[in-house]
This record gives structure tokens, sequence and C-alpha cells, in this order.
């Protein structure tokens, strides 16, 4: 732990460029959290398992066009198919969650459905621990010069990396940011003008009532699930891309994080999420840079609890009122 | 059904399973006793357990463990006999917060892990200090409790998802507290990070060590009949009485002068003093511990023993404890895969017993099964001979039979296994939604692909199969029976 004697702005840049990233994929996984959790009142533990096996989409798709070292197609057209591949993965799991682990217990006593969550996210870790072995899967020199800038492999996207006044930005960290802000555009459209976003707020503001009025709950539930496992999924591509290597168990601390992000800006609320990430996210980037990265975890959970116990409905959450 | 039976019954819903079950209100029902006869396998075992007095089933438990030291070998005895009453007694005590309680307490693990350290760190020689297990084992109980307690008190302000998500954290925390932040104390890593602590002291009361596998076992064994009866009392008081009512309603139990507030926290206190407890048990048979040994893996694990069992009830616990470490013993790597091929083969028998009827049915399911096999096999061979033929992992009695039957390949067909695997979630999945006879036709070729699955991939990793099996028990017990095999069921009163 050696603090840094006086204050220096490039390493805050650089953290805040750093965090800044990271909480944008933070942001996109509590995301699914907080729809999910504001339309079932459901914690989804086995959300964060989805992300890990968004991530493991993106890189099966990388190696069934040849690999990174030897992309057989165009390297954009190579990166947008993998955030296609993972999404659609991603969110079809969701989809069959939701449908086999949760549905059946809509109306059981609020413990069951977290247990059994739990148990998914536990069967989801250990089934992609069959599948891919327990070693660190890679999407190698797609690291576009992260780690070692002095190994450029040649190639349309890998010698980016712009350094602004001593701040190194990745292209990738540029492509993360840009995305997440288109995806999170896209959402506040689709919630707040389309007709299933009309659904949903309806269906999270009360069900039954919602059902009573035509509206297909179970069918919005599905999409609920559709649409955040989709961005968890784009998450996990993410991250490959961000640090290059990607595990089995990656998901576990993720979906704690994410849930921190989506519990810090108040739970149920889109934009409390997106706040919450990258406030989650700064977090963490600092606390890394300035304390030390075996403290950051430890940090990250003192926030969550800190913030639970002073302002429990979150920063934008509003004050949940129970009905007897 | 009408007298005289001429009324025809009404075809059932297509989706009669996934029907609320609101209105069906099993708690009246209990109350006048309009309960089903519960016929077959189930409702004997249901008579047998409601005529047996709790005395004598403690009796029957004590009696047949005190034996397995006459017979087991030392490894055997502490890898069945030592585990499952420690599990059991894990399950106890969470059995109190989640159980009796109602409070969903996912950093319980934490609580053993602080008792196991909090052992090591009085009576080892990580700080030199020696003290004897009659003085640390009640310091560490009591401060555990307190940990507890100091947990409890944000909780009385969080709801349900809120308070597990916290103690989540807290666990998480633990195990990262541990493991790598490891503060310096006195000169020294106060946890001994990865490494942990070793050379803890052995069990030791008044100059007498307890050092042999079967001192340990018996000594557990008393520990964990003191606290079954301890909870047994508990359970019936006034407190116990007083927790079931605020798991079935906190705002009714409010509504009634419950002091629920002092309750969550009493139960949370409980809970964490038995882990603590067990962690000290624990730490003082193993000698040894890391912070590995605390982590998420054995959540689950204890979570299956008291939901196997059925929340609230103590026989259940320890029923679960049995059941899971015994059939966790026969899936660890170390063990011999004969076991656990034999207990794989068993319960899908039993399963198929148990699930299909009449017997003319259940015997074509089974002789389909096993021509299919032979089919198959025959199949392969002629069409591509290469993918069959492959070396059973670890033979024994089963291994003729099975060679015959299942395609195994042969190691360079690498991916097949994992297809395989694939494909066998899927065809479960699309299973539970058949129905009639479809589905009886549909389980002979499943069955088959669990087999298959099994020999290919399953019997290599057996450590990844049981905790894959163990994620999907969970799942399975929640959607299928959330009150666990002898709990009682609970409805939402509308």
């Amino acid at each position: 732990m050696d603090l840094p004697l006086a204050f220096n702005s490039e390493l805050a840049t650089q953290l805040f460029v750093n965090g800044l990233t990271l909480g944008s994929l933070y942001a996109l996984i509590a995301l699914g959290y907080t729809m999910v959790y504001g339309i079932l009142k459901l914690l989804n533990f086995a959300h964060g398992d989805v992300y890990m096996v968004g991530a493991f989409v993106g890189f099966g798709v990388l190696h069934l066009f040849g690999g990174p070292l030897s992309p057989s197609i165009a390297v954009a057209l190579l990166i947008t198919l993998m955030f296609l591949g993972a999404m659609l993965g991603a969110g079809a799991l969701g989809v069959v969650i939701e449908r086999f682990a949760y549905r059946p217990l809509r109306d059981a006593p609020r413990i069951a459905p977290l247990i059994s969550a739990l148990g998914v996210s536990f069967f989801l870790q250990n089934s992609v621990l069959l599948l891919f072995g327990a070693s660190f899967r890679s999407y190698d020199s797609f690291v576009l010069g992260s780690a070692h800038p002095e190994q450029f492999v040649p190639g349309p996207l890998s010698d980016a990396v712009f350094v602004v006044n001593g701040v190194r930005v990745q292209l990738v960290q540029i492509l993360v940011l840009a995305m997440t802000l288109g995806l999170m555009v896209a959402l506040t459209l689709l919630v707040a003008r389309s007709r299933i976003g009309k659904a949903m707020r309806a269906t999270a503001f009360d069900r039954e009532a919602a059902a009573m009025m035509g509206i297909d709950v179970d069918r919005v539930i599905a999409s609920t699930f559709l649409i955040g496992s989709m961005l968890a999924g784009a998450a996990g591509v993410m991250f490959g891309l961000l640090f290059s290597q990607i595990f089995h168990f990656m998901g576990f601390l993720a979906g704690l994080k994410g849930f921190t992000a989506a519990v810090v800006g108040g739970i149920g609320s889109i934009p409390g999420a997106m706040l919450g990430g990258i406030l989650v996210g700064l977090a963490e980037a600092y606390a890394t840079g300035y304390a030390g990265g075996r403290w950051s975890d430890l940090i990250v959970f003192g926030i969550l609890i800190f913030v639970l116990l002073v302002r429990p409905s979150g920063l934008l959450g509003t004050r949940a009122i129970q009905k007897v | 059904m009408a007298p005289g039976g001429d009324i025809p019954d009404l075809p059932t819903p297509p989706d009669a399973v996934d029907r609320p079950r609101v209105g069906v209100d099993e708690w009246v029902a209990q109350v006048e006793e309009r309960r089903d006869r519960y016929t077959g396998l189930a409702g004997l075992t249901r008579r047998i357990a409601s005529v047996v007095p709790a005395p004598v089933r403690l009796g029957l438990f004590v009696g047949f463990a005190a034996t397995l030291p006459l017979w087991m070998g030392r490894g055997d005895l502490f890898t069945y006999g030592i585990f499952t009453l420690l599990y059991a007694l894990l399950g106890l005590g969470l059995n109190v917060v989640v159980g009796f309680a109602g409070l969903l307490d996912l950093g319980y693990i934490a609580f053993f892990g602080f008792g196991a350290y909090f052992y090591a760190e009085l009576s080892s020689e990580q700080y030199g200090i020696h003290w004897s297990a009659a003085a640390s084992i009640p310091v560490v109980v009591v401060a555990t409790a307190l940990l507890g307690l100091v947990l409890g008190i944000p909780s009385r302000r969080l709801l349900g998802d809120y308070l597990a998500i916290v103690t989540l954290f807290f666990g998480q925390a633990f195990v990262v507290f541990v493991n790598v932040g490891n503060p310096t104390v006195a000169g020294k890593g106060l946890t001994g990070g990865p490494n942990g602590i070793a050379d803890i002291d052995p069990l030791d009361f008044f100059g007498y060590e307890l050092t042999s596998r079967a001192q340990q076992f018996y000594f557990l064994l008393l520990a964990v009949v003191l606290v079954l009866v301890g909870l047994h009392f508990l359970s019936e008081s006034r407190t116990g009485r007083a927790w079931r009512a605020l798991r079935e309603d906190p705002l009714a139990a409010e509504a009634m002068t419950i002091p629920v507030k002092r309750l969550k926290l009493m139960a949370f206190a409980f809970g964490a003093g038995i882990a603590g407890f067990a962690g000290c048990i624990f730490a003082a048979v193993l000698t040894a511990v890391t912070a590995g040994n605390f982590d998420l893996p054995l959540l689950i694990t204890i979570y299956a023993v008291v939901i196997l069992g059925g929340f609230g009830s103590l026989t259940g616990v320890v029923l679960g404890a049995i059941v899971i470490n015994v059939s966790f013993q026969f899936l660890a790597p170390e063990n011999p895969q004969d076991n656990a091929r034999l207990l794989f083969y068993a319960i899908t028998l039993l399963l198929l017993v148990l699930s299909v009827r009449p017997w003319w049915r259940l015997g074509a399911v089974v002789g389909g099964i096993v021509g299919l096999g032979f089919v198959i096999q025959l199949l392969v061979e002629a069409v591509a001979p290469s993918w069959t033929g492959g070396p059973v992992v670890e033979g024994g009695r089963l291994a003729g039979v099975v060679k015959e039957w299942v395609v195994i390949t042969p190691p360079g067909h690498g991916r097949f296994g994992s297809f395989a695997y694939v494909g066998l979630v899927v065809a479960i999945l699309i299973l539970t939604r058949l129905r009639g006879w479809i589905r009886t036709v549909a389980v002979v070729p499943v069955v088959y692909l669990a087999a298959v699955v099994w020999e290919n991939s399953f019997v290599e990793q057996p450590a990844v199969a049981r905790w894959i099996l163990f994620g999907a028990l969970l799942v399975t017990l929640m959607t299928v029976r959330p009150q666990g095999l002898l709990g009682t069921p609970r409805v939402e009163v509308v």
C-alpha cells in the first residue's frame, strides 16, 4: 500500500477513465437486476452467471471464425457478431431460466425463488466448468495492447491506444462506453415509448391489475428477462474484450457488484442502475488505485452495506410503502 | 366426484401444474384433518414417521451412529461419520435462522468460519496461545453469537431480500478479509492469508485430549444430540412458536404483540452460536483452517441439507445431512467411482419406480431403456465404430454391462461429452413440459442420454458433477416440493 504523497492528476484521470469503463459494465448488469426486481420483486442471483455465459458465447463465436490471431472475417464484423451471439445466447438463457426456475414459484413463499436462483447460479457455474474446464479462456490479442503495448499484433484495431496528456485510452474502452450509452438510450426509449415498455411499467406497478387490463403478464415478464439478460450478455463480451481473460466463476463477483450498483442507485429504477453502476465502477477503480487491489472488493461491499443501512431505497429510488 | 360416479371428471387443464394454488387453503384442511391418505412408499414412510415419537427416533439415530466406529475404518469414519455430523450440526444452526424464523441468511458460513478461525487463534502455534478447549469453545461460541447479533442489527430494518444480500456480502467479505486482507497484528498476518492457520490443538478437556477419530466422532455425536434436544425443546417453547409466527407473517405477528425485532436478533445469535461451535470442532478435527473451506460451495451444501429435509424439521436436517454427505462422498474424486455409478443407477431406477405407474407401464419403460441401449450400441458399431468402445472409467462391478450398453466414446472425440451434456439439459427441460403418454415415451431416450452423459463426462469429473447435481437439486426441490421431504407445506393465505 503506497499512498501517493501528492495528488496526481494524471493518475486520477486515468483511474477515472478506467472506472467509467468498469462502471458501464456494472451498469449493464445492474439494469438486469433492477428490471427483474422492479417487475417480480425477485433477486435474480443467477444474473451474474448469465453474464458469464454471455462472455463464453462471445468466446465461442470468436473461435468459430478462426480465433483472435487469424480471424477469417473483418475484425469489426467479428466483434459485431460476438456481441450479437452473446446477446442472443444470454437472452435465450434468461428466458429459459425464468420459465423453468422462477415461473412455477411465482406464488410460493418468498424464500423459495431465492433458493431456486441460488441453485441456478451454482448449476450454471459448474456446467461451464464441466464444458470448458477450470483454466482461464482468453480473448487473447483482442486485448488491443492493454497489458503489453509493445506486443502489438498488426491488424485494424490492435494499435488503437490513444494517449492524451499521459492518460491511456484504449479504443476498446471507447467502444465499450459508446455501446453502453447506445444500449441505455435504446432501453430508456423502449421502456418509455414502446407498447411492451408500457406493459412492463404497468406490470411492475401492479401485476394483478395489469393482468386484468388484458396484459399478457407472462409474456411481459419473459421479455423483461430477455432484455435484462441480453444486456448482461453484451457486458460479458465487453469484459472479455477489456480484460481478455474469462473463467467460469467470473459471474459471481460481477453479479454482486452489479447488484450493489442496482441497490446504490435504488432498486427498480432504471436511471438509478446506470448511475449506481458508474459510481461503483469509479469507487472500485479509485480503491484499486489508491488503497491497493486487495482492499477494493471490501470497499465496494462496505459501500453497499452503508447505503443499505442509511438509505435502503437507494439514491434515486422511492421509499417503498408496504401494503397490508 | 358425485356419488355413483356417472359424472365424468373434468379434463385436467394442460397447465394445471403451473397454476397458483391460491384458495387451496391447506392449513384449514390440515386443522380439520381433511388430508389425502398418502399411498405407496411415501405413505408408508409418513405413517411410520408419525407413529414413532421423537425420543425413539433420536434413540435409533444415536444407537446406529454409536456403532459406526466399531466397523468403519479411520478414513471412512472421518469422511462419512464426522462430516455427516458436522453437516448435521451446521444444518441445525441454519435451521434456526431459516427454518424457524424464516430469515434468509446467506452469510451463515461466515459464522462457521469465524468460529473456526477464532478457535485457531486461541489454541494454536499462530500466536503461541494454547487455551484448553474447555475454555476456548465457550468464548468462541459467545463471540460468534455476538457477531451474529451485530449482523442481525441491520436486519431489523431490512426486508427479506435485502437481508439475503447483506448477509451474502458479509459472507463474501469474510472470505476476502481472511484470504486477501490478512492484516498484520503483532508482527504476524492475523489469518495467515491463503495458507490459513495450521497446527491447531486437538480438542482437550481438563488434560484429556481427543486425538483419535473415534473419540472425535463420539464428542461430535454428543454435541449433535445436545443441540438436537435443546432445539427440540426450543422449537416447542414460547420462543419457538413466536419464531414460526414470525416466519409465516411478520406483520401479523407484530400485530399480535410479538416482539419481532428481538426475535430476529435472537434467531441470528442462536444460529451463529451453533455455527461457531461447529467451527471450533471443525478446526480442531482438521487441525488446519483455510479460507477456501468457508466459501460458497459449503453454503450451498448446508442449504441443500436443510432444504432436503424440510425447513423447520429437526429429523429432516439429520436425514438431509446423511443423504447429502453420503452422496457427496460417493462423488468425491478420491473415492472409487464404482459407488457413484451404483448410486446413479439405483436412484434413476427408484425415481422411475416412484413416478411411472402402473407396473406394466413401468416394465415397458425400463425394458425400453435397456433395449434402446443395446440397439444404439449395435447401430453405432455398425455405422461409426470409432465412436464407441472407449474405456469404462474405473470399472468395478457394473463395468462389463455398462461397456456393452452405453456408448462411451474413446478419447479423441473431445466435444462429444459436452454436446451430450447440453443435449441432456435441454431434453430434461422439454420433458418437464410434456404430459401424458408422450412423456412416458420420452422418458426412455432421456434416461439413456443421462446414462451416456454420466459415463462420458460426469464420471471423469465427479467433483464438478456433484456441484451441478446440487444446483439442480435445489431448483428441482423448490419447484416440485418447496417444503422438503419432511416439512409441512405452507400456502399463502389470500
